[in-house]
């Protein structure tokens, strides 16, 4: 039961990975690239706790966390951009 | 495994799914960038927080304790989002971009 979930869970994301992708090239404005981006590591997270839950070790967490942090900071980085023309002033 | 923790998982499991594709479909479909802002925040919280609580409760049901790093993910993702969110309609408001014609309300006007 638990595997069939979880190969429904992987499709789930698969395709809000995809859906975000089509924002990310279609998206009008600089902000919804972003956007896209931000949602695009969040699944991304999601995809890669899966991937430890299915293959049963949790080696990958650590990934995952740092994918976190390291995708915030690149989100403040470009919303700063955006808004200032600069990153550190 | 327990039966009751095997249904945890599947319902935690699913829940998180469905929530990220929502956000995903919002994402996608919302009219200006001002709603789409709305749909990811939710996938974020709730899509992230149940997948990770799902792995909580199937490593602990196989008896390895909870990690450190499952706590972490899970307060830093609640943590920044709305501050990443914040930022960037900050930044689009900045820029210009104009709402949906349907908005009701200028409040960046006041």
């Amino acid at each position: 039961m638990i595997t069939v979930a979880l190969y429904l869970t992987i499709g789930m994301v698969i395709v809000a990975a995809v859906l975000n992708v089509y924002r990310l090239i279609k998206g009008p404005d600089e902000p919804d690239r972003v956007l896209a981006l931000d949602t695009l590591y969040i699944n991304t997270i999601g995809l890669i706790i899966l991937l430890g839950i299915t293959l049963g070790t949790r080696m990958y967490l650590e990934s995952a966390l740092l994918i976190a942090v390291m995708g915030f900071v690149g989100t403040v980085a470009m919303a700063k951009y955006l808004k200032r023309g600069s990153v550190i002033e | 495994m327990s039966l009751i923790a095997e249904f945890a998982i599947v319902i935690l499991l699913l829940t998180g799914g469905f929530f990220s594709l929502v956000g995903a479909i919002g994402l996608a479909r919302l009219p200006d960038f001002y709603t789409r802002l709305h749909g990811p925040t939710k996938a974020t919280t709730v899509g992230i927080g149940a997948i990770v609580l799902a792995s909580v409760v199937y490593f602990s049901s196989q008896g390895e304790g909870i990690a450190i790093s499952e706590a972490l993910i899970t307060l830093f993702l609640f943590f920044t989002a709305p501050i990443s969110a914040n930022l960037l309609a900050k930044a689009a408001m900045h820029i210009g971009i104009i709402p949906y014609h349907r908005t009701r309300g200028q409040t960046w006007d006041q």
